[in-house]
């Protein structure tokens, strides 16, 4: 739906864009702040809608020297952000003058862009996830930062797009304790990666963990975990209708079963 | 300085390489009275004399606050100045708008220089006839620029400009290598007495001197630029008086000597061009 604008605004072709919906997309990216430093971690999935198309997408990446950017959502969208930011770091390149991008100022900038293209309704249609540690007035000061396509922006000590707002957080909450340390961080994150392996339908089972710490950033190669499907109500769902997440069969021939068996159902028993 | 047939546009060069016009817009600097700027590691501190244009009026406004971790001292066309400093504000309040921190001093000084230098490359327009010393804290320590009409800009631990600078610049120059370890008050101190230096014997109060700091403190809190009241100048300016009447004969000897100083302030340009330097 091109209505016609200036153009002015990023495209030359005079026409005026309105994003209406994603295209290829990436599922959640968790991060938490531990000991050293910042750790964040997806999957390397990209869907395109229900199609599960891409499978080594890399949806974290290392800006500046002091950040590391994870995001959700349209992929394209993710890949211009990355432009502008690399953008922005050259900049600082080319002066030369001792001076750097902190996670602090790159999350102020992303808020800025993305609520400025809200406004405009054209969005840029992610969840950036903008984690670091710079050093401040006071030592090094750890940063954990989100960023959404309609401008809302937040500092935590964890956090999780998407699914992971649902799956995610909830163990962050009871779970995630000040200064652990790098083995403990993991460890937590994995159990929220295996959860949303098992719960969100657009997660696949092959993951990047990174951190970033005063010593520099660090993306580990992709690799998967370890899942469980032995239960027996999985391998058998007929076997035993007493037991929990099995399914008792059905004779579609005869009507009277089938007509029972959806009232039980309906009547929760 | 004489007039000749390349000085009329700013966009004339003469044969030996020089932009007149540009060179006449640092004289204007000259012109304005004194003004004084000096460095530690930690802290930056402006110091400026007032000079009013009557016994009736107020004294002209040299120094600015340009953001809570910048300033600017100017000495030269005044209105210039004070179109500039509302520029340096709102660079630098754009830069906290978009990126949630301080613009760094190098590249507030930069911007500024950008600026300048436009003026000497468009027929249509004139430089800007005011220096400006940007002093300012950032993430790497604190900083002090001398920004002139040229559109040249060079970093410095102390530095003085306007009428009567090459008293206090000799002051500065004895004593600098020292700076960087100085404590806040000992810079405030340093300063005032390279303005008295300027004064011409003229005795110096709270009321013909502007002074302003910004500074980290060592438990890392940040003292925003701000000028520091009369009241404490004047104290500060005796307590400074109190200790110069004990070393007197050593200090007396050399004043007399800097005096001589103060007369050849005008004839910097007649054999290299001053932007050079």
């Amino acid at each position: 739906m091109a209505a016609c604008g200036d153009g002015f605004y990023g495209n030359n072709t005079g026409t005026r864009e309105h994003t209406l919906y994603p295209y290829v997309t990436g599922t959640s990216v968790i991060a938490m702040k531990y000991k050293d430093g910042v750790i964040m971690a997806c999957d390397t999935g990209a869907s395109y809608g229900k199609t599960l198309r891409y499978k080594s997408v890399e949806r974290i990446t290392v800006v500046g020297k002091h950040s590391l950017i994870g995001a959700s959502g349209e992929l394209s969208d993710f890949q211009e952000i990355l432009r502008c930011l690399d953008e922005l770091t050259l900049i600082d390149h080319m002066c030369d003058d001792g001076n750097s991008m902190g996670p602090k100022e790159l999350h102020s900038y992303l808020t800025t862009l993305m609520y400025n293209r809200r406004n405009k309704f054209d969005p840029l249609w992610n969840s950036v996830v903008i984690g670091g540690l710079k050093k401040g007035s006071h030592g090094d000061e750890k940063f954990l930062g989100m960023v959404n396509m309609i401008g809302t922006h937040y500092e935590e000590n964890y956090i999780a797009t998407g699914f992971g707002n649902h799956l995610a957080m909830p163990i962050f909450r009871s779970e995630w304790r000040e200064d652990m340390t790098f083995e403990e961080g993991v460890k937590l994150v994995e159990k929220c990666l295996l959860v949303l392996l098992y719960r969100d339908p657009t997660s696949i089972n092959k993951f990047q963990v990174a951190k970033i710490t005063s010593e520099g950033a660090a993306i580990y190669p992709p690799y998967s975990l370890k899942t469980y499907w032995g239960f027996s109500a999985f391998k058998n769902p007929t076997k035993d209708s007493s037991i929990e997440g099995s399914m008792k069969r059905l004779s579609l021939s005869d009507p009277a079963q089938t007509f029972e068996h959806f009232v039980a159902v309906s009547r929760n028993v | 300085m004489f007039r000749n047939q390349y000085d009329t546009d700013v966009t004339t060069w003469s044969p030996a390489g020089r932009l007149f016009q540009v060179e006449y817009a640092m004289e204007a600097v000259k012109q304005g009275s004194a003004c004084v700027g000096l460095r530690s590691r930690t802290h930056a501190v402006l110091a400026a004399a007032n000079k009013a244009a009557s016994e009736l009026s107020s004294h002209q406004r040299k120094v600015f606050r340009v953001a809570d971790h910048a300033g600017v001292a100017l000495a030269g066309l005044t209105a210039d100045g004070r179109v500039l400093s509302r520029f340096l504000r709102s660079e630098c309040i754009n830069h906290a708008f978009v990126y949630d921190a301080p613009l760094p001093v190098s590249r507030l000084a930069l911007r500024l220089a950008d600026k300048a230098q436009v003026c000497t490359q468009r027929s249509w327009k004139r430089p800007y006839g005011v220096g400006l010393l940007v002093a300012g804290l950032d993430e790497s320590g604190a900083h002090l620029y001398y920004n002139c009409p040229s559109g040249n800009y060079f970093e410095y631990q102390a530095f003085a400009i306007g009428s009567r600078s090459q008293a206090a610049k000799t002051f500065l120059e004895r004593r600098f290598e020292g700076y960087n370890d100085y404590t806040p008050d000992q810079l405030i101190k340093d300063a005032l007495s390279a303005i008295k230096e300027t004064l011409q014997g003229e005795k110096l109060t709270s009321s013909n001197c502007t002074v302003a700091i910004v500074g980290r403190k060592d438990d890392g809190t940040v003292e925003p630029f701000e000028m520091i009241d009369a009241k404490r100048i004047q104290e500060i300016i005796d307590s400074m008086e109190a200790t110069e009447e004990a070393p007197a004969s050593a200090a007396e000897a050399e004043s007399s000597s800097m005096q001589e100083d103060k007369g050849t302030d005008a004839g910097t340009g007649t054999d290299a061009a001053p932007m050079d330097i």
